[in-house]
This record gives structure tokens, C-alpha cells and sequence, in this order.
């Protein structure tokens, strides 16, 4: 089995840290997604994996042999880019058959492989036409076409559906991940999109700042963010200074919202988090909270409630079959500790 | 949206001035002079045409033109693609100082180009001066003039700066990903800039190779000069038959045949650009251009600026020199030693002697000549931007096709013929120019507007239609959209094209030659005066002008390269 294996990464433009220390490990099949917001050096890595950039420091290493003097066209990535850049004098197969050439594949494969590819991203009859009448959706799945016919190990997906609108981006990235897994791809997915990576990602890295926040599957980084960065990211707003104090083994929080129990083995200046999926519109958890319901967005299957505790604003959701109270009038919330609230060190 | 018969009537307010322009300059006064000369044949209209082609001489002047044209868009070529990509691609400290500098050739009289040329490698020049005093030798070891190396070289001099500047510029806006997805999908750099740089800049290469070409081709004062007597482009012949021999019949049948040669060449270049049109994503140069970095990349840039500099620059650098030197000659002594500086030849323009051949001093030729190019200025640009606009919208329509191919003839032309031509057709009223100051500019227009608009129409081709589509819908009238979006867009288009008016205009000569009255010289003429007298004093004068000359020009380029108005990453 093949593995990738990014070592310490670090990369520097002028007096800019782009990559402070990146390393990840992956195997053969994987979608790995970096996520991170714009700036935050994920298009840099990514250059710096193709070859095309040189890094400072750290090691690209494929199957354990270091690929520092391979030039970018032997190493046998893939790279697609968010403008897709297909070559305008070519026509369609020919940018697809691009790849193959290089490697001096015999015609008839060539034509074989060519017309495998643009069935796998439904666009059969597109051979002749020409790349510049293509649309934004199409031109996508010419880009990825193109990537893929050579089979690299390992492709890499530059912000690839930022150009396009929010239905195509849906639709596609669900072919996307039916495509890879398909080819047992190796990938890594370059968003900055949190709902993208985790639809087509088997693992994501969260990246701020040319810094890893934190690694794991969708799932995992949702139910239990790492940093209050990776918190935010996620869209998940009430984060709460306060403080911790332990009293003869009893730790007491200490917030804006009110003074409760909770088991952590932090002290002192913390930030909390209470997440807004898992609360209940009654009192039958533990901490219970009054507010003062502001408003609600509908969001389709849930609704999204903004409310005023002790004048601190904050964010839940709840199914959209469930019952609100008027506007302005008191409303009770409540949570389970265990699994609604996360506490982070605040230095 | 615009309504068909709007369309309409924008051609043809589009391609009306231009289209008079030519009719009443250029073919008016061709015509009369062919008339005029196929009417002194003296047995019947097509004898001169049968003459012509049975003799030999005729193919062997169009044989040599035809290669030596070949050969020199080539070696000019070999020169300019390298010097592009640097340019494109890099920015290292002094690179606008050197952008104009290696423009300056190209703008450059052929007069003054012989003279720098001869300053540096000619029997007296400093190469081989040094080379005698080192190697004490008696006569100058290298022969320069009057061999076709000479030539060559002086055409890769003139020509470099239009590959630089038209491939360059379009190279400089490429999309750097288009290069790195070849990368990836396994070509080495020399694949990917084979199979999908090279053809995405082709029509770049291929305009500027086009003109390169015909300049080559319609070469006459670097044959006449550094040529010498063996060699004899058409161009050269034409002038031998016009002017020696007055041998008008045969003139005039060369002048076809040199017209149909630029015209069938245009033909195929409409042809090619045709298919080569694609509407590229321009980049700014923020994303596409950096500094030099790696050792290996500082030095093959340092060797090539090293030879753009030494074959460009150091004429240029020795006409300079000389035109503040004063060599010595001793009694009896066959070299000229111990060289002084002086300002002697710089004083001397200023002063008008009693028996000077002009009637005022040459420094006077200065204000005339920046006279006349500015209102060739203005005039190319009023008449360039309309055409390059109706060239641009619809590039394949046949009459777009038909009239491209047009504004071409007047550059591949004989100069000498059309002087003539304004002379014997621009006498009579309404059109009475012999007196006007304007009939030199009209000449000078001539040679620039086709260039104004070969250096527009591409600019303007490639805003995307969506754009003025988008402003259409805002409510934007036709001109509006001409004011807000067209102009500012290519506004940086626009001065480049008007500082190639500009110099053009000041280095004219073939025609300006035959047109300028005597009593207000242009500055290539005054020069050609000067030359042809005897005496260091004359000599050093025509090297002090020719110096002036080049630095009026580099500051025009200078100028443009400073001035990035509506550079694609700002807006």
C-alpha cells in the first residue's frame, strides 16, 4: 500500500511564516481535506507537494523515499486549479489526452482512456468541442477528467468547485467523491468551505495560519472541536470567557451567563463553548438557562434561534417542527454538560 | 442590445477616416504615380511588365529580398523569444531603464544606425582602434560595411525591440497555471512551453514575426549604407531605377511587385490569426511576474541581458561616446591617437555659419521635427483607435478581413514612391499641399496609423465581451461604453501605440527625404546633410544630432513604461 508522508513543512515568503511545521501521513484511497480559512497556506502546501514551489524546511516523501529532486512532472501528481486552467488552443480531448502523451502512451489506449474519462464525468459526446464554449460546471469536470486520465497517486483539488454556483457545488461534490472512491484515488481536497470537506472527506486538517488545529474525521472534529479556532470555524458562536475555581475538588465556572458545576481539569481563565445543537427547549437537563428569545431564521430542516442571556447573545438550533415562544418573551434552555459544553484554555 | 442596423452603422462611422485617410493619401497618390509612369513606357502598357520579369535582374533583387528577410526575422527572433520570456516573467533592479533602452533601436534613422555602427566597428571605430593599438597592427583587422553580416545584424538591431515588446507584454499577462498544469500532467519545462505556451502566444509571435518581416523585406537604408554596391533589396532598386536611372516603367513594375508580395502576406497572416484568435484570461502582473531568485536563473538572465546589452546597446553607447570625442591625428600618422573630450560638435549645432548649406542652425531641425511628430502623433491615433475598435469587435466578418489587409499596404509600400507620389498628385486644389506643413505628418501618418492599430486592435480584442455587455444592460450608449470601458481599459494600449507614432515619425526618412522642403529639415535629414559633407566638424555634428535623437526617443519610451495606466490588476 502506498503512502504520502508530509514531514514538518515549513515555508517562509520574506518575513511571512506561510507554513509553520506541516506534517500529515496518508494512505493509499484516502480523501483528505485541508480546510482553512483563505491566507492560511493551503494553496501553498499544496505547491509545495506538486514540486512546483520549493519548501524551507521538511520532506515530501513517497513510500518512505524523499521526492526533494524530483521536478514537478515526474512526480506523478495530479493538480487541478479552482480556475481550472484547460489549454485554450486544445480542444477538449486533446486536454484531456494531454497527460497520456507525456507519457507516450500508444494512440489507441490514448483514445480508449480518453473516452473512459469523459463517461466517468458524464460528459461522453464533449471529444470535439471546443474548451473555451464550455460552461462552468462542465469545464470543471473537463479539469478533472484531464487530472485523473493519467492516473496519478495522488491528486489534488485546489478550491476546485469555488467558482461555482451553490447547486452545481452540491451536485458535484457528490460526483466528486462517487469518482474517487470510484478510482481508489488518493486526494487531498483544499477548501475553505467546512460543508464541503466534510462531504467529501475520509479526514480533515484544519489549518489557521499555517498551523494544523486539529486532525480527524468529519465527524469527530464536529462533535468535539480541538481549538476554540477550529470552534468558530465550524460556525459554532457561543464561546464564553469566564473562570474556572477548584474548591476542595469541586470545580465551579464562573461566566457571564450564571455560576455552574463542571467537571474539567482545567483552572483558571477558560473560554467556554456550549454547543448550539444539543440543547432542549425545557428544563429537564441540568444547567438550565433564561433568556430573552430574540429571533429565528428558518433554515429549512432546522431553525436557528438567536436569544439574550443576562444581555450575552447566544445561537441554538432546534428541529423546525418545535414550538417558539413570541418574540421578547422569556424562554428556558437547557443543557447537559457532558455533551453540550466544551471548555478551552484562554492564556 | 445593439440592432443590426446599428451595427451597421457603426462599421462604417468606425472605418470612414481611416478608409478617406487612405483613399486621398495613399492610393490617390500612388496611382498617379504609376499613371505617370507606365504612361512614359515606351511601347504600349504591358511592356514594361513583360521587360520586367524576363530579366534577371528582377528575380535576383526579389530572391535576395525574399531570404535576406527570412534570415534576419529568424536571427531577430532567436534574440527577441529569450528576451521576452525575461522580460515577462521577471523584475530585477534597472529593468525598466533596460525596456527602453533596447527599444531605442528600433526607433532609430537608418542614417544615425550606420553612423553608431560605424562608430563601433568601422575602420576608424573604437573596436578596431583598440584592436590595432594591442595588437599593433597596420590596417583595421575587421571588415564590418558593406558585407551581409552586416545587414543581418543591423535588422536583428532594428527589429528585437517589436518581438519584446509585442510578445512580451502578451507573455507577461499569461496565466502562470497554464504552464503548471503541463508540469503536472508530466511534460518538462521545454515540453510545456513547446506544446502549450508557444501556441497559446502564437499570435503574439506570429503578428510580430509578421512585422519583423516586412520591415526586413521592405529594407532600404541599412542595404543602401551597410550594404554597399553588392547588395539590392527591392526596395533599393526601385530608388537605383527611380532616381539614377529614371527608369520609371521598371520602377513602377518593382513597386507592384513589392505591393503584391505585402499584400499576399497580409492575406495569409488574416488568414492565421483567424484561427488563432482565443480569448485569454489576462493576469495581472502581481500573479505573474517575480524576482530572480535562484543562482542558475540570475546567471543565464545575467548572460542574456549581457548579449541584448551588447548587441543593442553598446552602438548606441559608442555614437554616444564619439560624439564627445575628439581623435587627434598626428603629422603623418595613419591612426588617430590620444582621443579628448569636447563639446565642441554640440556647440557647433546651435550656430548657423553664413555658408551653411541649411538656412538656419541644425539645432533648429530639433523643434521642427518634434512638431511634426506630434501631430502624427494625434492624427495616427484619431485615425488608428477607430479602426482597431471595428477590427476588434467582429475580427472575422471579410470585410473586417478586407480592410485589415489594407491599412497594411501603405507599410509594405516603396517609401521612395509614395514621396514621389505626394509630390506629383498633391499639387493641384482642392488638395494643393506643396506648401502645407502638414503634407510631412500626412506622409509620417501613413507609416504609423498601421502600426497604431496593430498594437490596439489585440488590446481591444481582448476585453471580454461581457464587459461591455454588462455596461450595455447598466445603460450605458455606445459611446459611454466607449469612454468608460474601452478607453480606460486599453488606455495603457493607447500610449504605447502613440509613443510608436511619436518615434516613428521623428526617424523617417525614405519619404521625408524626398517631401521636406530645404528650409525646415527634420532632424534624419540634417543628419544625412551633415554626413554627406567632409570634415570632422560636419561629421561630429551629424553624431551629436543622431545623439539627441536617441535621447528624445529614450525618453518617450521611458515615459510609457513608467506610466502603467489601466494595468489590468488595478482595475
Amino acid at each position: 500500500m502506498s503512502t504520502l508522508a508530509i514531514n514538518d513543512i515549513q515555508k517562509s515568503f520574506g518575513r511571512t511564516k506561510a507554513l509553520q511545521g506541516i506534517s500529515v501521513n496518508m494512505d493509499e484511497g484516502e480523501i483528505v481535506a485541508l480546510l482553512g480559512p483563505s491566507g492560511c497556506g493551503k494553496s501553498t502546501l499544496l505547491s509545495i507537494i506538486a514540486g512546483l514551489v520549493p519548501q524551507d524546511k521538511g520532506d515530501i516523501l513517497w513510500n518512505g523515499i524523499s521526492l526533494r529532486e524530483t521536478p514537478p512532472h515526474l512526480r506523478e501528481f495530479g493538480l487541478m486549479f479552482q480556475d481550472f486552467a484547460l489549454f485554450p488552443h486544445m480542444s477538449v480531448y486533446a486536454n484531456v489526452a494531454f497527460g497520456l502523451k507525456m507519457a507516450h502512451m500508444d494512440p489507441v489506449s490514448i483514445d480508449q482512456r480518453v473516452n473512459e474519462m469523459l463517461r466517468l464525468v458524464g460528459l461522453p459526446d464533449f471529444s470535439k468541442r471546443d474548451v473555451n464554449t464550455l460552461s462552468g460546471g462542465e469545464q470543471q469536470r473537463i479539469a478533472l477528467a484531464r487530472a485523473l486520465a493519467p492516473h496519478p497517486r495522488l491528486l489534488m483539488l485546489d478550491e476546485p468547485l469555488g467558482s461555482l454556483d451553490r447547486n452545481m457545488r452540491e451536485r458535484l461534490v457528490i460526483d466528486l467523491k462517487r469518482i474517487l472512491h470510484q478510482m481508489h484515488q488518493m486526494a487531498i481536497y483544499v477548501t475553505h468551505d467546512q460543508e464541503e470537506a466534510f462531504s467529501i472527506a475520509d479526514r480533515i486538517i484544519v489549518i489557521n495560519a499555517g498551523r494544523v488545529e486539529q486532525v480527524g474525521s468529519p465527524k469527530d472534529i464536529y462533535s468535539d472541536p480541538a481549538t476554540i479556532f477550529v470552534a468558530r470555524f465550524l460556525e459554532m458562536t457561543n464561546i464564553i470567557p469566564g473562570v474556572i475555581l477548584n474548591r476542595d475538588g469541586i470545580c465551579q465556572a464562573i461566566t457571564p451567563l450564571g455560576n455552574f458545576p463542571l467537571e474539567t481539569a482545567l483552572e483558571g481563565n477558560i473560554y467556554l463553548l456550549i454547543r448550539p445543537d444539543m440543547a432542549r427547549l425545557d428544563d429537564s437537563n441540568p444547567i438550565v438557562l433564561r433568556g430573552i428569545f430574540k429571533e429565528v431564521t428558518f433554515r429549512g430542516s432546522n431553525q436557528r434561534v438567536s436569544l439574550m442571556v443576562n444581555q450575552y447573545p447566544l445561537i441554538f438550533e432546534f428541529n423546525s417542527q418545535v414550538a417558539l415562544p413570541s418574540s421578547g418573551t422569556e424562554i428556558i434552555i437547557s443543557l447537559d454538560p457532558h455533551s453540550a459544553m466544551k471548555v478551552f484554555p484562554n492564556q | 442590445m445593439i440592432l443590426k442596423r446599428h451595427k451597421w452603422a457603426i462599421f462604417i462611422l468606425l472605418w470612414f477616416p481611416p478608409l478617406v485617410f487612405l483613399l486621398l493619401f495613399y492610393f490617390y497618390p500612388l496611382g498617379s504615380i504609376l499613371k505617370i509612369s507606365l504612361e512614359r513606357s515606351q511601347h504600349g502598357l504591358f511592356s514594361p511588365f513583360l521587360d520586367a520579369f524576363k530579366s534577371p535582374i528582377t528575380w535576383r533583387v526579389l530572391s535576395f529580398t525574399l531570404w535576406q528577410a527570412i534570415l534576419s526575422t529568424i536571427l531577430t527572433l532567436c534574440l527577441g523569444l529569450p528576451g521576452a520570456y525575461l522580460f515577462a516573467h521577471y523584475n530585477f533592479h534597472g529593468k525598466s531603464l533596460l525596456q527602453a533602452l533596447t527599444s531605442i533601436p528600433f526607433l532609430m534613422p537608418t542614417m544615425v544606425v550606420a553612423v553608431a555602427f560605424n562608430a563601433l566597428v568601422g575602420p576608424s571605430g573604437w573596436i578596431n582602434l583598440g584592436l590595432r593599438q594591442l595588437l599593433n597592427l597596420d590596417r583595421p583587422p575587421i571588415q564590418f560595411t558593406n558585407t551581409l553580416a552586416a545587414i543581418l545584424i543591423a535588422h536583428v538591431f532594428f527589429n528585437t525591440a517589436i518581438v519584446l515588446r509585442m510578445v512580451g507584454d502578451y507573455w507577461s499577462h499569461l496565466d502562470p497555471h497554464l504552464g503548471q498544469a503541463a508540469q503536472m500532467l508530466g511534460a518538462n519545462r521545454w515540453q510545456a512551453i513547446r506544446r502549450v505556451i508557444l501556441p497559446v502566444l502564437s499570435p503574439a509571435i506570429t503578428a510580430a514575426a509578421l512585422l519583423v518581416f516586412i520591415f526586413d523585406f521592405t529594407s532600404f537604408g541599412v542595404i543602401l549604407i551597410l550594404g554597399g554596391p553588392r547588395f539590392a533589396t527591392l526596395e533599393v532598386e526601385i530608388y537605383y531605377q527611380t532616381i539614377s536611372l529614371f527608369n520609371l516603367p521598371l520602377a513602377a513594375v518593382l513597386c507592384l511587385l513589392q505591393l503584391g508580395c505585402t499584400l499576399g502576406l497580409t492575406l495569409v497572416y488574416s488568414r492565421l490569426t483567424k484561427r488563432l484568435t482565443i480569448p485569454l484570461a489576462l493576469k495581472s502582473h502581481k500573479i505573474t511576474q517575480r524576482r530572480l531568485t535562484t543562482p542558475r536563473s540570475k546567471m543565464l538572465a545575467g548572460v542574456l541581458i549581457a548579449f541584448l546589452m551588447t548587441l543593442l546597446i553598446l552602438p548606441l553607447a559608442a555614437l554616444a561616446i564619439r560624439s564627445v570625442t575628439r581623435l587627434e591625428r598626428g603629422f603623418g600618422q595613419q591612426m588617430a591617437t590620444s582621443p579628448t573630450f569636447t563639446l565642441d560638435y554640440y556647440r557647433e549645432l546651435g550656430t548657423n555659419h553664413r555658408e551653411s548649406i541649411f538656412f538656419s542652425s541644425p539645432s533648429t531641425s530639433i523643434g521642427i521635427s518634434l512638431g511634426y511628430a506630434l501631430a502624427t502623433t494625434a492624427l495616427a491615433l484619431l485615425l488608428g483607435f477607430p479602426a482597431a475598435l471595428a477590427l476588434s469587435r467582429d475580427a472575422d466578418s471579410p470585410v473586417n478581413q478586407g480592410m485589415d489587409a489594407l491599412l497594411m499596404l501603405p507599410l509594405g509600400t516603396s517609401a521612395v514612391t509614395l514621396g514621389l507620389g505626394f509630390i506629383v498628385a498633391l499639387d493641384k486644389p482642392p488638395l494643393d499641399l506643396r506648401a502645407s506643413w502638414i503634407l510631412i505628418p500626412l506622409a509620417h501618418t501613413l507609416v504609423a496609423f498601421p502600426f497604431v492599430v496593430r498594437n490596439l486592435a489585440p488590446a481591444l480584442r481582448s476585453i471580454q465581451p461581457r464587459v461591455r455587455q454588462a455596461a450595455s444592460v447598466l445603460g450605458a450608449s455606445p459611446i459611454s461604453i466607449l469612454r468608460y470601458m474601452d478607453i480606460p481599459l486599453v488606455g495603457r494600449a493607447v500610449l504605447v501605440a502613440g509613443a510608436f507614432a511619436f518615434t516613428i515619425s521623428l526617424g523617417e526618412f525614405g519619404a521625408t527625404s524626398l517631401i521636406a522642403r530645404p528650409e525646415f529639415p527634420t532632424v534624419p535629414v540634417a543628419i544625412y546633410r551633415l554626413i554627406s559633407r567632409p570634415g570632422e566638424l560636419n561629421y561630429g555634428q551629424a553624431l551629436a544630432l543622431s545623439t539627441i535623437l536617441m535621447l528624445i526617443a529614450c525618453a518617450a519610451m521611458l515615459f510609457v513604461d513608467r506610466l502603467r495606466i489601466g494595468e489590468f490588476g488595478e482595475f
